[in-house]
């Protein structure tokens, strides 16, 4: 392939694949709810679970965006330092976001900050929003697609506790957020929290949390524990499908942490809503791909 | 049992009877109106330029095509967020005469009091399903403030057995979802104190 035909090629794939997982959840989110609606007693909870299924056949059948907030467009890349395309991969997703919005079709969510003039692409200032790691020596790239609903994003907060707070004060943080403002933010939820050391570093793990399938577990045995103990807690408390009341409250609680200040702890929630649209492909040097978030895809 | 079905114009009868956590479904007219559009008529002091005396209004904003005859489809319709509304809805309720206002969750105090004030109720329907509702509306008849783009434009819909909806605040000014909270809160305390014997890890 030629280079302008491999910028064209990716550019494709990646239009089909944004505006492929607006119409289908990713396989780790719809097990979690065909198993929390096999769980739930409450008639009410009941009827909601079975309204969503049924919403998500139709997407599926009639091909279109399973919400209608197909949110803020959002990247975030793991490319490999020796990706044939590293260069030109800012400009291949703008582009796949604006085709997209034509095809999918995707609402238009871009909303120029100050003149407040809806853009009518999907695409304004910094937007569709791309987040990087290179990673030293790889010649692949891994692109995570995220619609970044407004009923989702608007529970999102975060704060620098002090140390004597500890990681009970990151407990009641969580709990504060999910209990007020995660209620309309349509559950159940996947949590996302950030320990970090300060509130944009927390910020931007916590938003990492929730790319992380559902029921992994973070590899530090008492981060691990913390999860559990969050997930488990924040069920208990019941607030059940739309916040209507119900067994369960989250999907799951994921969190993310790096090393921190010894005088401050970062921590911040990210939520992500049933509808949960996130969709993982990876790409050869050769363009070749596997999408690892969806079964039996074909763009 | 049989479905209760709402039909636009809505009396004051028909939902008297209605309490919190009934389902029902609406037949008839369905308005989207949003942030944009609560803060022209409050704020701004602008005329709605759709008449909803007695009707019903959805907070959503859909994703609409427009087919190459100038006619529209409604592609995916699901709720936003009720409560960005909280500030200018009870107002809302007061100067439209609307009587069915729907949405996702909760909303607060003032705009339970509008409902009291006014027999009007707000009702939830189920978030994320989008696809479901769009196959709910018959057509789309009118846009109005289209300068506002996709989202906050004013669609007027004809629709059909639209629901479940879920009645959240009802006539007699009780709220669901305050309800709730109030318990939520009160079980949190005692699952708190639990947590934090266990994550003491800074010794």
């Amino acid at each position: 392939m030629s280079h302008e035909n491999s910028v064209e090629y990716m550019s494709d794939v990646m239009t089909k694949f944004t505006s492929y997982i607006g119409k289908r959840l990713p396989r780790d989110v719809k097990n979690k709810q065909a198993e929390l609606r096999q769980k739930e007693k409450n008639p009410m909870a009941i009827e909601i679970y079975d309204t969503m299924a049924e919403n998500q056949d139709a997407a599926d059948k009639l091909n279109r965006p399973s919400c209608q907030d197909t949110g803020v467009i959002q990247y975030f890349i793991q490319a490999g330092a020796k990706f044939p395309l590293l260069g030109e991969l800012e400009d291949i997703l703008r582009n796949a976001t604006l085709e997209a919005t034509r095809q999918g079709p995707l609402r238009h969510n871009a909303v120029e900050t100050f003149d407040e003039k809806n853009t009518g692409t999907n695409a304004g200032s910094k937007i569709p929003w791309l987040d990087w790691d290179i990673v030293p020596g790889e010649d692949t790239a891994t692109i995570e697609v995220y619609m970044a609903g407004g009923g989702c994003t608007l529970p999102g907060s975060a704060k620098v506790l002090m140390p004597g707070e500890g990681y009970e004060g990151v407990a009641d943080f969580v709990f504060d957020v999910i209990t007020s403002r995660g209620i309309n933010a349509c559950p159940p939820l996947l949590v996302g929290v950030g320990v970090s050391t300060s509130v944009e570093t927390a910020a931007r793990l916590s938003k990492k949390a929730i790319l992380r399938p559902v029921d992994t577990r973070n590899p530090n045995a008492k981060a691990a524990l913390m999860e559990d103990l969050l997930e488990s807690g924040l069920n208990e408390v019941g607030i059940g499908p739309q916040g209507l009341t119900g067994d369960n409250t989250v999907m799951g609680v994921n969190i993310e942490s790096s090393a921190r200040h010894p005088s401050t702890i970062g921590v911040a929630v990210s939520t992500g809503c049933w509808a949960h649209r996130r969709g993982t492909i990876k790409f050869n040097p050769d363009l070749s791909y596997e999408v690892l978030s969806h079964d039996g895809v074909t763009l | 049992m049989s479905k209760k079905i709402l039909t636009t114009p809505i009396s004051d009868e028909a939902l008297e009877d209605l309490n919190v956590g009934d389902i029902v479904y609406l037949t008839g007219h369905l308005v989207t109106c949003r942030d944009v559009a609560h803060r022209r008529l409050i704020e701004l002091k602008q005329k709605l330029p759709v008449d909803i005396k007695d009707g019903a209004i959805f907070h959503a904003g859909p994703i609409v095509r427009e087919k190459e005859d100038g006619s529209y489809e409604m592609v995916s319709i699901g709720p936003t967020t009720s409560m960005r509304m909280e500030k200018f809805e009870r107002q809302f309720i007061e100067e439209t005469g609307v009587k069915l206002i729907i949405g996702k969750g909760g909303m607060g105090e003032e705009t339970a009091k509008g409902c009291l004030e006014n027999k009007a109720v707000h009702a939830v329907f189920p978030g994320g399903c989008a696809v479901v509702a769009a196959t709910k509306v018959e057509e789309i008849e009118q846009a109005e403030w289209k300068d506002l783009g996709m989202p906050e434009t004013l669609w007027v819909s004809r629709v059909r057995e639209f629901g479940p909806l879920i009645i959240s605040i009802d006539t007699k000014g009780r709220n669901i979802f305050e309800e709730n909270k109030k318990t939520f809160n009160e079980r949190k305390g005692n699952i708190l104190k639990n947590i934090h014997e266990q994550v003491k890890f800074i010794k």
